[in-house]
Parts: structure tokens; C-alpha cells; sequence
């Protein structure tokens, strides 16, 4: 069964942020259904929507990001959709 | 319904800039099946069952807080009451017992096992006297084992023979740890009306009427409740008790999730959501800024009791309308050592003892993680136990006493616990003695329960 999940990436705005993130997203498989993004208080901000198998193994694509947020500076999260779901829908 | 942009930054904001977490997710096992006459196979019939219910417990609930980008920060067992599979065992014997009841915690990899525990709050059992002298060395030797025991209910009284005992036990658990800050004494609580399916330690524990496993969560998040009041300082206390309860609505939602989805995996059934304001060392999550933020000065002012009874009732109110299954002790903690804002009141002279036992009429726990003076008796020690049983009693609510006198330590000094329990201003008490009344023993009947005022 696959599932949804949301990649946030906050930090300074700067080059090539969405390339490195989409590449780690698409060597891991993961496909991208919506990208927004938008710059709050000069912080770039992006949400991603992706697809991902269910019961994959996150370590790897956690590792991959680490080592972007180190390079670029940048806070990067996925979450499974349902949490946004289960938040902020009754 | 599409998520919008704005509820996924509420949530990342949460997580990431207000330490929202779940603060424990807590197997309860029961024990009752390993009751045996021979001592030997007790320890290993109890190893054995506790080490393969709960074998991936940690690893599942990594994998379920990677998942869905929430920490979750402690993983925990509760376990039946000791007392009740004791039998004829030794005090040795017991301490023993809680040598392995630790050591299988270690294996798993658990931070706490909370059930070294006795219900005598009307009588004490031969199993229950066992437990009680085997506490004060069972405390010093091992680490992650925790106690508590129920020394008086609503409906039946004050067991103040055990009250008694227990001044004693606190003072030798304090001796025999003073090398490392009298630590014995922050794993052992003593309760009035105790809940028994309370996820938090020290004082949980796998009650009768639950099943033979069962996976509950705790949930907390004093930060996000104070950054979402920070945005509204203009409202008026209707409107606070309202950002309170939507905040809490969230928390324990997102709480729910992740418990289900861990019970789920563990193949257990769910068992209860606590939602409690559980605060921790770190900036901003205390539950004495919440305080403050609504608009004390300082913690322990006029005006205290009547703001955290805003906001226990408020907490309760969201979570009982996100879940289904609301238990535990749900509110709000206000230990000492482990609430930034709380020490900063004791330093400011605002908070005192009383006002804390004031405090703890109207929320969920008690005197929590509180260091008093080496030198204070045994019989204060069971007073102050007595008071804060009575407060409890009356009042049809959970109490409990989690004090640490300080071997070596007077008023003033700082004590540091190390690790999640903090630190915490050593605090005095009332110089004048409770000796006659402590040594009368008996019990302190039931109250009436019509006539209330």
C-alpha cells in the first residue's frame, strides 16, 4: 500500500535547495505529487507532498538529508500524512 | 480534505520550535501468571515474560517516531504490583526481584519499570510488609526500577500506619542513596486514590481490572500550550482557557495517532491517552511560564491556584473531546526539579511548600520532585505524606508525595539530579514536630461524601 507523506525544508534562501532535495526524494523512489513554497521572515520554506512505499526503510533518506541540512544549513522533515490529518480534522 | 499549507507549518512549528513530543509510550504487562512457589522461578518466570512482551517495544516505537517526525521520548513498563506476586518471598528475596526487574529493563533498553509497587491503603499484607522493607535497598541498587505505594483512598480512609512506615522507608532510601543526592527517593511515590493505568513514572503501575498487555501513551507539551498563549496577550481568561483547550485538542490527537499506530504494530491493545502538562528542563517547556504567561509575575503569587486551575481544566476539557480513551492522571504535573519556572519561583522566594500543597488541590499530581533538608525527621517526612493523602481524600482526586530529602544538604543549596530529573532549590520545613500524631497510627476514616462543603 503506498503512502503520503509531507517533506518540510526550512532555512536561508539559496541555490540548488529543491534540486538537492528532489534528488535524494527520486534516488529513494519517492514520487512528488504538489511542491509549495514560499519565503517567511527571509526564511525559505518549501512543503512537499510525495508518495512513498509503505514499510520502507527511512534510514537511508534521513542519512541523505542530514548530510544536506549540514551542506546548506537547512531543517528538513517528512512526516506521514496522517498526522496532519489526525491534527487538524475531526 | 487537503491539508493546507498553514496546518502543515502549525504542526512542523510545534514539533520543531515547541518541543512538542510524546512524552512516553508505556507497556503495561501483568505479572500475575508468574506467581510460584519456588522463588528462583518467579525471577525467571518475570524475566522471561517481561523481556518477550516487550522486546520491540524500542525498536517499534523508533521506527513509528521516524515515521511521522515526532519524538517520542521515553519508552517505559508498568508492570502489576510487585506486592501481589511476592507470597513468601524474603525481603532478600524481593530486593532480588528488583534486581532483575532492572536488569531486564537495561536488556530492553527501557528507561523506567514502574510497578515495584503495594496497594496497603487498608491494610498491609504479608507480601505488601515484604515489599515496604525491601524498598529503601531494592531503591539503592537498582536504577531503572521504579515505586510507589497507595497509602490511602476516598473510600476507605488514611492507612496511617503505613503513612508512618513510609517517613521511615523516604529517610533510609535518602541515606543509603546520599552519595548520589538521595537520587533512591525521585524513583518512589506515594499515593492517595492512585490511577491504575497511569503512564507516567515513578508512579505507574499495571492495576487490577487491565488486560494481560496493554500499550499506553503519554502526552505532554507545556511549550506548544505557552507559545500559542504567547500569540493572544491581549485576551481575556475565557479566551485563554480556549486557546488551552484547542492547543490540547492537537496534541493529544497527534498523541493518539502514534500510540495506536505503536499499540498496533506491538500487536496490543491501546489502553489510555494522559494528557498532562508534563514539563522538562528545557527553555520554554514549563508549565510555571504557562502561569506566569496568563499573567503572574512569578509562580507561587496570589492568583496561582485560580490560573492552574484555568488550565488543568482546560487541558482536560481538549483532550477529552480528541480521544476516546482518556485516563491516567490528565492535567498537569508541576514537579519542582523539572519545571525551569518552578525552581525560579523557589529562588525568588514567590513559591513556597504550602503554596505547592495549595497548588496540588487543584491539579493532577502532588508534592512532585521536591528536595527538603537532610536533616528533616521521619515523622515531617509521614506529616507532610498524611497532608498531602488528606488533600487527596477529601477532594476525590489523585495525590501523591515524590519528596527528596537531601542527605547532607540544608535550605538554600541547589541540588543537581542529573538527566531528565533536574535540579531543584533544597527547601525547609516547618521546624516544629508531628511526632505525637505520626506515632498513633491507626487509620483515618473514610469521609462522608454527602455532605460536602
Amino acid at each position: 500500500m503506498k503512502k503520503r507523506a509531507v517533506v518540510s525544508v526550512i532555512g536561508k534562501d539559496q541555490v540548488g535547495i529543491i534540486a538537492k532535495v528532489t534528488n535524494v526524494l527520486a534516488e529513494n523512489k519517492m514520487n512528488v505529487l504538489d511542491i509549495s513554497q514560499t519565503i517567511l521572515q527571509d526564511f525559505f520554506t518549501m512543503m512537499m507532498l510525495v508518495e512513498i512505499e509503505s514499510g520502507e526503510d527511512l534510514d537511508a533518506l534521513l542519512q541523505q538529508f542530514k548530510e544536506i541540512e549540514k551542506e546548506l544549513g537547512l531543517t528538513i522533515s517528512i512526516q506521514l500524512e496522517d498526522v496532519f490529518q489526525a491534527m487538524h480534522r475531526i | 480534505m487537503a491539508i493546507a499549507f498553514t496546518e502543515i507549518q502549525e504542526t512542523i512549528r510545534m514539533v520543531q520550535m515547541e518541543s512538542l513530543d510524546i512524552r512516553t509510550v508505556t507497556m503495561g504487562i501483568s505479572l500475575r501468571d508468574c506467581a510460584d512457589s519456588d522463588f528462583e522461578k518467579v525471577k525467571q518466570n518475570v524475566y522471561d515474560k517481561i523481556t518477550s512482551y516487550a522486546d520491540q517495544l524500542k525498536p517499534i516505537a523508533e521506527q513509528v517516531e521516524k515515521e511521522y517526525g515526532i519524538p517520542i521520548i521515553n519508552k517505559r513498563i508498568a508492570i502489576t504490583p510487585v506486592a501481589e506476586i511476592l507470597g513468601k518471598a524474603t525481603v532478600d528475596q524481593a530486593v532480588e526481584l528488583a534486581q532483575t526487574l532492572d536488569k531486564a529493563a537495561k536488556k530492553l533498553g527501557v528507561d523506567f519499570i514502574g510497578g515495584y509497587s503495594a496497594l496497603v491503603h487498608k491494610g498491609i499484607s504479608k507480601g505488601d510488609q515484604t515489599l515496604l522493607d525491601a524498598l529503601p535497598r531494592a531503591l539503592s541498587v537498582t536504577e531503572r526500577v521504579c515505586a510507589s505505594i497507595s497509602i490511602a483512598t476516598t473510600r476507605t480512609g488514611i492507612n496511617m500506619d503505613a503513612v508512618k512506615q513510609m517517613g521511615t522507608i523516604i529517610k533510609e532510601t535518602a541515606e543509603l542513596t546520599k552519595d548520589n543526592s538521595s537520587i533512591g527517593c525521585a524513583k518512589l511515590v506515594v499515593f492517595c486514590n492512585p490511577v491504575e493505568d497511569n503512564p507516567f513514572m515513578a508512579g505507574a503501575f499495571h492495576g487490577a481490572g487491565e488486560g494481560e498487555a496493554v500499550l499506553s501513551v503519554g502526552v505532554s507539551g507545556p511549550g506548544v500550550v505557552l507559545n500559542a498563549l504567547k500569540r493572544f496577550p491581549n485576551a481575556d481568561l475565557g479566551e485563554v482557557a480556549d486557546i488551552i483547550k484547542k492547543t490540547a485538542f492537537k496534541i493529544t490527537r497527534a498523541g493518539e495517532l502514534l500510540g495506536r499506530v505503536v499499540a498496533e504494530r506491538l500487536n496490543v491493545p491501546f489502553g489510555i491517552m494522559d494528557l498532562s502538562l508534563a514539563p522538562t528542563n528545557a527553555t520554554n517547556d514549563s508549565v510555571a511560564e504557562i502561569l506566569e504567561e496568563i499573567g503572574l509575575e512569578s509562580v507561587g503569587t496570589h492568583g496561582t491556584i485560580a490560573a492552574l486551575a484555568l488550565m488543568n481544566d482546560a487541558v482536560k476539557k481538549g483532550g477529552a473531546m480528541a480521544s476516546s480513551y482518556v485516563g491516567g492522571l490528565s492535567g498537569a504535573f508541576i514537579p519542582v526539579s523539572e519545571d525551569n519556572g518552578m525552581i525560579r519561583g523557589i529562588e525568588n522566594n514567590s513559591l513556597s511548600l504550602s503554596k505547592l500543597e495549595a497548588m496540588t488541590c487543584v491539579c493532577s499530581v502532588g508534592l512532585d520532585m521536591i528536595a527538603l533538608t537532610g536533616d528533616v525527621t521521619p515523622e515531617t517526612l509521614s506529616a507532610i505524606i498524611a497532608d498531602e493523602a488528606a488533600i487527596g481524600m477529601i477532594n476525590k482526586k489523585t495525590t501523591a508525595v515524590r519528596v527528596i530529602p537531601v542527605i547532607g544538604k540544608t535550605e538554600g543549596d541547589v541540588v543537581e539530579f542529573g538527566g531528565l530529573l533536574g535540579r531543584a532549590p533544597v527547601m525547609g520545613v516547618n521546624p516544629f514536630s508531628s511526632a505525637k500524631m505520626i506515632q498513633r497510627g491507626g487509620r483515618i476514616p473514610a469521609p462522608l461524601q454527602a455532605l460536602i462543603n
